[in-house]
């Protein structure tokens, strides 16, 4: 099935050589790199089979008696108008299949919604259109946005072809990092409007909702750098908030760790200060308009 | 209550049936905008949706285009947002529900054989609020800030960042809740109590079982959707926080408000569609349909299941496990009544005698597309895998297949059969055939590769995308063109039925078994349907 529609694409990418160029032509979800995004895929194609062969049962039949019982042809209309067996038969069966796919389906969600002995959290917030990272007790915390060269060739007009930017409106000034191999919690919620965080290599998607923590997790096998964007719509840029993971070995990953706290010792002090005078004005007007 | 039929039917002939068979409906814009009569607020219901039929088409074009290749080449992201939205309550409550409604006006009295519909001055009024309803909402398109960008869900807060555009909004959906609350209402007490002596509740043709089921899941939830946009209303001008949590208030639980009207929603706007499809597949494979009691039971059942899984549209807010569990299970049920359906239309078409006639062409066209609908559900209601398709490009193929080729082609279906019996003339069936080839082709040319662009990844309701999905994008948009301009052969070929052509015969056709009250009279029918109830056996 799939060959043929490969083919088939193929066919028409031939015929079409400004994009042929750059056909990517996906058909098919990714296996991704996590144990659940492998178990969601593995589900996905039993349905997918399991509704493949149903198709071809029911259209089967469908065919047949279009192709058979041609009016045309000279075919004669029988009289039955219904029977209780066959009735019977193609509602028990069903029900069965269903069965079959809802116990694999329930496993996998099961351990999907297994948050516990996760080895790093990481608290992620949605803005209007921009992610915040702040690596819990870690005292690491940034913001990640859309890339510069992307965001240049996004603009309406711009003139710039985006087969020409790397990575177009899929890269961003500061990626979240992660180790391999660590199960990585993230807590998700919003500053502004509803966001939705998914990085398709990982199976996961979930809501940022302002006032609502919510949570997700992945253990990524493979270091890499994987990519996905916000999945909700929230606001003009929603398609402009892309999400970048960078997945290194465990060694990197501390190294890149000390070096994000050492950089942001000096600025964390001068974010405090500002803080402390921050207060004071408050303070001040306060008394004033006492 | 079939005495008391008798005697209305014979009132109404005695007293009244004089004074409008001396004069017939007002003459000029007065017969319009007084109807009273059922035909011609089918006829008002009917071309007012094929007018919002071809502006939500134009916005998808807009839509299709910008998304022809990566880059934004046309409109700011601000606008095709506003297109997105605007296009579907355009779509919904302008297109979709109002044919519907149009269908219903005309064929529930001629199916059941009464003499117009119950209610004739609130059937005017049900009307008459849509152009109003519409005017308002297409207005925002031109006030400051520009028309409502924030999805046709409405999600807060983001629907609360709209500026003038959005009590606007609000006020054209009470609106148009409102005029289908009162069709609804129009439709239960026409069925209810108009029926011919004799026709029994199942007796009554499919169409109007299934209208009478929708009617009821329309009374039902339309008010709730008035309930959360009021809210809505209040949040944004009273300080109220039903959805703000700075307030202690819980934007999720709009979206539970919502969908517990959004699904019901769904299937209002497919069942009337099983329902026609349900009076031609018998007509031209000529035979009975098939197990019609499992067909009105699944129907009723399908009905009962719409209110208890709403939440399918919002696995990925963080629900609790035995929450998710519950709303996959139901979900997953509705496959077996729906797959009842599709086992009778087939069973109906074994054994018999098929020609393809144009209806017939958009009924089995129906059946297949609106089943790959049904798969991609089924694969949608495995909460894992949702989580993965949730907000994709497969989900916006998964509810285009549900509804153009099944809502929109069962419309069309509808139109092509009873056409003639409205205007009295018989249309081009090589112009309608055409109509129906490409529809067909550019239908699964504009959606099928929506499905490929979701599972690599392409979320919804994005302006631009990154190049790996320009290929899909590109071959998408070619089928939205094509399908777009196909519709135009649509419209030309209703307006020419009207304007004339081959005189259609009462049972217009011959060669085929229509079987129903309708086809008893002339075509076009007289003005009061049928002014002595007949029998039916």
């Amino acid at each position: 099935m799939s060959k043929i529609l490969k083919y088939a694409a193929g066919g028409i990418a031939a015929c079409l050589p400004v994009t042929a160029a750059f056909a990517a032509w996906q058909l098919n979800m990714t296996k991704g790199v996590t144990e659940l995004s492998r178990d969601i895929h593995g589900l996905h194609m039993l349905v997918f089979w399991i509704c493949v062969i149903i198709a071809m049962a029911v259209f089967g039949m469908m065919i047949y008696s279009i192709v058979k019982f041609r009016h045309s042809q000279g075919a004669v209309a029988a009289n039955f108008d219904h029977s209780t067996k066959a009735e019977v038969i193609w509602t028990i069966i069903p029900i069965a299949i269903l069965v079959g796919m809802a116990v694999p389906a329930a496993e996998t969600l099961i351990k999907i919604e297994d948050m516990r002995d996760s080895q790093l959290s990481i608290k992620v917030t949605g803005y209007q259109w921009k992610w915040h990272y702040e690596y819990l007790d870690k005292n690491v915390a940034f913001f990640s946005t859309l890339a510069r060269d992307s965001d240049a060739a996004r603009q309406l007009g711009s003139g710039i072809d985006p087969f020409k930017v790397p990575n177009y409106l899929l890269e961003v000034d500061h990626p979240l990092v992660v180790p391999v191999g660590a199960k990585v919690r993230i807590l998700l919620t919003a500053s502004d409007v509803i966001h939705a965080w998914w990085v398709p290599a990982f199976g996961m998607k979930k809501d940022a909702i302002p006032g609502f923590v919510n949570e997700l997790w992945f253990r990524a096998d493979e270091p890499g750098t994987y990519r996905g964007q916000c999945a909700e719509l929230c606001g003009r840029d929603h398609g402009f908030m892309p999400i970048v993971v960078v997945v290194k070995p465990q060694a990197e990953y501390d190294a890149w760790l000390k070096s994000q706290q050492d950089a942001a010792k000096p600025a964390a002090a001068t974010a405090a200060t500002l803080d402390v005078n921050k207060n004071d004005e408050a303070a001040t007007l306060l008394a004033r308009a006492e | 209550m079939r005495t008391s039929t008798i005697n209305h039917a014979g009132h109404g002939h005695d007293s009244h049936a004089a004074d409008h068979d001396d004069h017939g409906p007002a003459k000029g814009w007065r017969r319009w905008v007084y109807a009273t009569n059922h035909k011609d607020i089918g006829t008002m219901y009917l071309l007012f949706s094929l007018l919002m039929f071809f502006i939500g088409g134009s916005m998808a074009m807009v839509i299709r285009a910008e998304l022809f290749q990566p880059g934004l080449q046309l409109v700011d992201p601000g606008f095709f947002n506003t297109m997105t939205t605007m296009h579907a309550l355009i779509m919904i409550f302008g297109a979709v529900m109002p044919a519907f409604v149009g269908l219903a006006n005309w064929m529930v009295p001629l199916q059941v054989g009464a003499p117009d519909m119950a209610l004739p001055r609130m059937n005017n009024f049900s009307f008459w609020i849509l152009p109003f309803a519409f005017t308002m909402l297409l207005s925002t398109l031109f006030v400051p800030g520009g028309g409502p960008s924030g999805g046709w869900t409405m999600y807060p807060p983001l629907v609360l960042q709209n500026g003038t555009s959005f009590p606007m909004l609000i006020f054209a959906v009470h609106l148009m809740g409102a005029s289908s609350i009162m069709g609804a209402i129009n439709v239960v007490v026409t069925i209810m109590n108009m029926r011919a002596p004799g026709m029994s509740l199942l007796k009554m043709p499919l169409f109007v079982w299934t209208w009478l089921i929708t009617a009821y899941l329309l009374v039902a939830v339309m008010p709730v959707l008035a309930g959360a946009v009021t809210m809505l209303l209040t949040d944004h001008y009273f300080h109220t926080s039903f959805f703000q949590a700075a307030g202690g208030g819980d934007p999720v639980m709009f979206q539970h408000i919502f969908w517990f009207f959004g699904h019901p929603e769904v299937y209002i706007m497919i069942l009337p569609a099983f329902g026609i499809v349900s009076e031609i597949i018998p007509t031209f494979s000529r035979k009975p349909l098939f197990g019609y009691d499992a067909m009105v039971y699944a129907t009723a059942s399908i009905a009962f299941l719409s209110f208890i899984v709403w939440a399918h549209h919002m696995f990925t807010v963080g629900m609790p496990l035995a929450g998710q569990l519950f709303f996959m299970l139901a979900t997953m049920l509705i496959s077996v009544p729906t797959g009842v359906k599709v086992f009778n239309w087939t069973a109906t078409m074994f054994k018999g005698s098929l020609s393809f006639e144009p209806p017939m062409l958009f009924a089995l066209s129906f059946l297949f597309l609106f089943t790959i609908g049904g798969f991609s559900g089924l694969m949608l209601a495995m909460v894992p895998a949702d989580f993965q398709y949730h907000d994709t490009y497969f989900v916006v193929a998964h509810f285009h297949y549900v509804l153009v080729p099944g809502a929109v082609f069962g419309i069309m279906a509808g139109v092509y059969y009873w056409l003639p019996k409205w205007t009295g003339h018989m249309y081009s069936m090589k112009l309608a055939n055409w109509h129906f080839w490409m529809s067909t082709i550019f239908v699964n040319v504009l959606f099928f590769p929506q499905h490929f662009l979701g599972l690599a990844g392409m979320p919804r309701r994005i302006p631009d995308y990154s190049t790996q999905f320009a290929d899909w994008n590109m071959i998408s948009s070619i089928g939205a063109f094509g399908f777009g301009l196909s519709q135009l052969l649509f419209a030309y070929i209703i307006l020419s039925s009207i304007r004339g052509g081959v005189k259609a015969t009462d049972k217009v056709w011959d060669g085929a078994t229509p079987h129903g009250l309708e086809w008893t009279l002339s075509s076009p029918p007289p003005y009061h349907s049928f002014e002595i109830a007949p029998d039916v056996k």
